[in-house]
């Protein structure tokens, strides 16, 4: 199935902004961010179609999977 | 030798220099600040006339080694709210007030001749001089000016047209370490200044010695731990000095919480190119510069030097709240325009928040369509800039420019405009923005944190659970660190490591050779905002001022399609405390 994942602040160093990627079902959140070689422990905030997710969360065709490392502002 | 308070009294141009009562001796920053506004301001009074008072203050630990801690606190009763008002700032003027032994400076009365002043403030009293060949200046102008007649250091403290003009959105300006502005946006403080007739305040270096510290060892090993966990923090360490504080920008759009066409979406199809991202990505192609600290001894430098595509310098201390209600709000997605219009609005000497919301009503009443950048560059410089009727309706704030434009969707809270985090969708906001004591105002009780960048904890930002709680217990820290004269992005180490909260405490103890515990600190948030709750209340203000515009409870906000939903009653509990 797929999926779109989007990158943020440093996780897009190296990888990409924004990108459909083809995942198998019953796919985690965290094996999608092993996935990217982004450490887990990085992972700040984590989006699903706008509403915050965890890593053991599992994806659904045509969702939206944003990755955020920790930041602030304000 | 003890701090004193420095006095101008604008009705006869004396000053006066005065020992520090016990009452005020505990205090810096806010906490000072709204304590002499609420001791000696009639809440009632006219805000441009002579009863009301302009307070500065550095904070408690400002002056000292501590990481961030060089913010001033400025405070009078605001023209824009008719609430007390606080608003913090960087730059160099609070450190070199601490070092001079200045716990505050109060200027009150109102001159009876029509002529610019500037307070020179300097050890042994302050010099009042006429400054007529300022008059109508831009800051940069009027800071320039000041800095190529005079051989020494000095901090500059200074209003632009619009604090001249008394616009209710006027700031006060403040010099960085480079010659730049920073701002004490919110609030109109600079209609407050203006109406004193006080154009610039300069503050001599000369004689300013170090602040002295009761315990050095013990404070210098505070401020280390403390430092350290500012730099090991992930927000503070790396996400600011690298982005900035638009890297924001993104997520709150990602949230669906990012206000659009006046409140009407809580997503911009343009936030890409307004995010923090795009702006550091043309900050390295154009030879701009990140990590720019907005007073010495900041670690975090959140601040920024932006080039135009000429590789020319634009503007600095370019935040995500001016980008976004130009942007998102007005529909704007051309960054280096509103890197033009920040610059124009830091020169004119206007709050960078209320306006640009302020021209969002107007353009869902007619003024102008929405996404028309260069229509608000003009709006900028030959309306408001000059003082035009429309620009001195656009400068009365995004209240007045509702009501002249009969529009409904106006989003104030006590006639102060909401900034970039829609209260439906970050729900934690909304609390903060109907019941602090300052108007709608992001930064009184920033439950971002929690609702939506999972630092301090987590609470859903789109349920009604936790959200009182949450913000109470951040509204009362911000009136502590407010205090201590740190900047607020301290917190973010803050609510995640306990060590980070401890350090605050054992450097207040050190520096004073006291013994406060964190709950003293607590109690010390809880009766500032009590000591301004209730000046508000004797001002005219009711539980019914605590109340966010009717829109937001009849319009669902898209993507989520939220409403706010909380009764008066759960509001109201908030001053449970």
């Amino acid at each position: 199935m797929q999926v779109t994942v989007k990158l943020f602040a440093n996780f897009r160093n190296n990888r990409f902004n924004k990108e459909v990627r083809t995942i198998a079902p019953d796919i985690t959140v965290g094996a999608i961010v092993t996935e990217l070689a982004i450490a887990r422990e990085e992972v700040g905030v984590i989006l699903i179609n706008g509403r915050h997710g965890s890593l053991d969360q599992t994806l659904v065709e045509g969702d939206t999977l944003s990755l955020f490392p920790l930041i602030g502002g304000g | 030798m003890a701090d004193k308070i420095y006095r101008v009294n604008m009705n006869d141009l004396t000053s006066t220099i005065e020992d520090v009562s016990e009452a005020w001796a505990g205090l810096g920053g806010r906490g000072l600040t709204s304590t002499i506004v609420a001791a000696e301001v009639p809440p009632t009074c006219h805000p441009l006339g002579k009863h009301n008072k302009l307070v500065f203050a550095p904070g408690l630990l400002t002056g000292t080694i501590a990481a961030n801690s060089g913010r001033l606190s400025v405070g009078a009763k605001s023209p824009l709210s008719g609430t007390i008002k606080e608003s913090n700032s960087g730059g160099t003027a609070a450190q070199f007030f601490a070092r001079l032994g200045i716990k505050a400076l109060i200027v009150e009365g109102k001159p009876s001749k029509d002529v610019l002043y500037c307070l020179h403030v300097k050890k042994d009293g302050v010099d009042i001089s006429e400054v007529a060949d300022l008059k109508g200046k831009g800051n940069f102008d009027t800071i320039n000016t000041i800095l190529a007649k005079q051989e020494e250091k000095k901090a500059v403290i200074s209003i632009g047209p619009a604090g001249e003009m008394k616009m209710p959105t006027a700031n006060i300006s403040i010099k960085d370490p480079e010659g730049k502005i920073r701002s004490a946006g919110r609030g109109g403080l600079g209609a407050v200044m203006g109406s004193k007739n006080v154009k610039c305040i300069t503050i001599d270096a000369a004689e300013s010695s170090t602040v002295q510290i009761h315990d050095p060892d013990a404070f210098k090993a505070a401020a280390k731990v403390f430092a350290k966990a500012l730099m090991d923090h992930p927000v503070s360490g790396q996400g600011l000095p690298t982005y900035g504080t638009a890297v924001l920008v993104n997520i709150i759009n990602e949230a669906g919480a990012l206000p659009t066409k006046n409140f009407t979406s809580g997503q911009f199809e343009g936030a890409e190119k307004i995010s923090g991202e795009t702006m550091l990505e043309l900050m390295e192609v154009r030879g701009g510069k990140n990590r720019h600290g907005c007073h010495p001894g900041c670690v975090i430098r959140c601040s920024q030097v932006y080039n135009d595509a000429n590789k020319e310098y634009k503007t600095s201390g370019f935040e995500y709240e001016s980008i976004w209600a130009m942007g998102a709000d007005c529909c704007v997605d051309n960054l280096d325009q509103i890197a033009e219009a920040d610059m124009l609005m830091d020169d004119i000497g206007i709050d960078s928040i209320e306006i640009p919301v302020a021209i969002g009503v107007g353009m869902e009443g007619g003024l102008l369509p929405f996404g028309d950048g260069p229509g608000i560059l003009k709006l900028l410089k030959d309306e408001i800039g000059k003082g035009t009727p429309l620009g001195r309706l656009l400068g009365s704030g995004a209240g007045a420019v509702g009501k002249a434009y009969g529009v409904t969707r106006v989003p104030v809270v006590k006639n102060q405009a909401i900034p970039a985090y829609d209260p439906r969708a970050v729900k934690g906001m909304g609390i903060t923005y109907a019941t602090t004591t300052m108007g709608a105002d992001h930064t009184a009780g920033y439950a971002v944190t929690a609702n939506i960048l999972n630092v301090g904890g987590s609470v859903d930002p789109l349920k009604k659970e936790g959200q009182v709680e949450l913000s109470r217990n951040l509204q009362i820290a911000t009136a502590a660190v407010d205090t201590a004269g740190l900047c607020i992005f301290v917190a973010f180490a803050a609510l995640d490591v306990p060590e980070a909260f401890a350090a605050i405490v054992d450097m207040l103890n050190a520096r004073f050779g006291l013994s406060l515990t964190g709950d003293d600190v607590v109690g010390l948030g809880k009766a500032i905002l009590k000591t301004e709750h209730e000046f508000n209340l004797a001002a005219g203000f009711t539980n019914k001022d605590d109340r966010l515009p009717e829109f937001f409870s009849e319009e669902p906000l898209p993507p989520h399609n939220v409403v706010w939903d909380f009764t008066g009653e759960e509001i109201d509990a908030f001053w449970d405390f």
